[in-house]
């Protein structure tokens, strides 16, 4: 057992333990507890307003390049018009939610976990704790609650500025046929596309809050602890997205094609 | 009333506590002494369950506090207030928010109401006017004092204080001194104050307890341990260092 424990794998598991624990407890509070609002408003202007640039470029570009590469192989088969359907669907079912939730991680993550993570190790956790606070209603709840509300929003955001410059670039640049262009687009991107991104980005969202929370919680003591705590944390959620994402895929499809 | 029975605490290796036993009356202040790295602080922490014992028992108002959780901690940490060592105010808000803190999560204030009980509470500890400053603004002195603000605007029924004067000038001191002793007395508050300073602990306790070497050495009436005969007691209140050989 001891052996076990001091093992990588009985590290792993004993945080995968830790973060089930603290996820229960976090729904716990959702359940019993009234969010203070203005807590709520300052982490969703926070995860949400906030990463609007770093989004909207993100959107862009991925969709200018992906609009560019699209077109040059196509081209070669007298496709041209496909191209924004490709994009599209693409942007709608992956890479819009990957992408942003990617970035905002990068951003967000950090942030908690350095937050969380400094309120630890100079005690003011300990004296949310003596000031019958319990840090999970008071830190984690508002975090999860907003990045939930935020991510498929700024996913939604990410989509359509994607869809946008990829159909700029393919009229203006790349001389395509624009009525063509946007019907074929219409045609091959359905409503449950949509719906895709969406949950994908519902679900990263939560993966992003947790576990940055968790890492800030658990932060190792002194500046250094932090430091690792806010690395740790986007690496892992970035991987949870990479990782989750495949098997959301396999999931989401499978639902979609019984219903 | 607060009991510790049989409170033994390691932290990896190290045992820092081994079988304490202490209990502190209500309306009662005690004071508790000791070396510097000898485990009040942690003792302490241990009274409002921030830390659990490996063995042992924490009794508060005859409930044992230890197999709770975090939950049900909320209730009992009601009728506690405590002043950190190192003041451990939240450092993104204001004086104003974090001593308004506790008054907020209560929702039957007014703003006008709490901004007169904010300014009166940081009167008492002589930082009227700084409501609007960050903690990073403030000296040590006085993020200890804001702390302590914090700590008693709630007019909580237990108050721990942990080192409330180390880093304050004497005058300065000896005022919290003089607070900590009319809230005591106003408002009947069980205290427990771990401190360095023997005129402080002369003052301000009705009880002290001398930690050393894990465990409670000496406890008794201040006049009582003031006037030990035991070596290791008076060494401590003559403040005498053992003699060292070596220079590098
Ligand atoms: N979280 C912790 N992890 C590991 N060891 C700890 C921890 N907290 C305290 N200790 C150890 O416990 C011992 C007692 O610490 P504590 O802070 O209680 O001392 P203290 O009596 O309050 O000292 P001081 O008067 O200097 O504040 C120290 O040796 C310290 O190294
Ligand atoms: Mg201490």
């Amino acid at each position: 057992m001891n052996f076990l424990a001091s093992t990588w794998v009985g590290i792993w598991l004993t945080g995968l333990g830790r973060i089930a624990m603290l996820t229960r407890e976090t729904v716990l509070s959702l359940f019993t507890f009234k969010a203070r609002w203005r807590d709520l408003l300052y982490q969703m202007y926070f995860i949400g307003i906030k990463s609007q640039s770093v989004v909207i470029v993100t959107g862009a570009f991925t969709g200018m390049v992906l609009g560019a590469q699209t077109y040059f192989q196509f081209h070669k088969v007298k496709m041209d018009t496909a191209t924004l359907a490709v994009v599209s669907v693409s942007m709608c079912d992956e890479l819009g939610p990957v992408l942003t939730a990617l970035m905002v991680a990068g951003r967000v993550g950090a942030a908690i976990a350095a937050e969380i993570g400094t309120m630890r190790v100079t005690e003011q956790i300990d004296a949310l704790r003596t000031l019958a606070t319990h840090p999970v209603d008071y830190l984690v709840v508002p975090r999860l609650l907003a990045a939930h509300a935020a991510l498929p929003l700024l996913t939604l955001e990410a989509i359509a500025v994607g869809i946008g410059s990829c159909y700029v670039v393919g009229v203006y640049l790349l001389g395509i046929d624009p009525a063509f262009l946007w019907d074929n687009a219409l045609k091959y991107t359905h409503d449950v596309d949509i719906v895709i991104g969406f949950s994908k980005a519902f679900i990263f969202g939560g993966i992003i809050a947790m576990i940055s929370c968790y890492k800030g919680m658990t932060c190792p003591m002194g500046a250094e602890g932090v430091g690792k705590a806010t690395t740790e944390a986007v690496v892992y959620s970035s991987i949870t997205i990479l990782i989750s994402n495949f098997f959301l895929t396999l999931i989401i499809g499978k639902l979609v094609g019984l219903l | 009333m607060i009991e510790v029975r049989h409170l033994t605490k390691s932290f990896g290796s190290q045992r820092i506590l081994d079988n304490v036993d202490l209990q502190i009356e209500s309306g009662e202040s005690a004071v508790i002494i000791g070396r510097s790295g000898g485990g009040k602080s942690v003792l302490l922490k241990h009274l409002i369950a921030l830390l659990k014992p490996d063995s042992g028992e924490v009794l508060v108002d005859g409930e044992s506090i230890i197999p709770m959780n975090e939950r049900q901690l909320l209730r009992v940490r009601e009728k506690f207030g405590m002043v950190f060592q190192g003041a451990a105010l939240f450092d993104s808000m204001t004086v104003e928010e974090n001593v308004a803190f506790p008054l907020m999560r209560k929702k039957n204030f007014t703003q006008a109401e709490m901004d007169r009980r904010v300014a009166a509470a940081l009167d008492m500890v002589d930082l009227p006017g700084t409501q609007k400053k960050k903690p990073a603004e403030l000296s040590g002195g006085m993020r200890k004092r804001v702390g302590l603000a914090r700590a008693i605007i709630y007019e909580p029924r237990i108050i721990l204080y942990d080192e409330p004067t180390t880093g304050l000038d004497p005058i300065m001191s000896d005022s919290i001194d003089k607070l900590i002793i009319r809230v005591r007395d106003q408002l009947k508050v069980t205290s427990v104050v771990v401190t360095h300073d023997m005129r402080s602990a002369r003052r301000v306790g009705n009880h002290v307890f001398m930690l050393h070497n894990k465990r409670i050495h000496a406890s008794g009436p201040p006049e009582e341990i003031f006037a030990s005969q035991d070596p290791i007691v008076r060494q401590f209140i003559d403040g005498v260092a053992d003699e060292k050989e070596t220079i590098l």
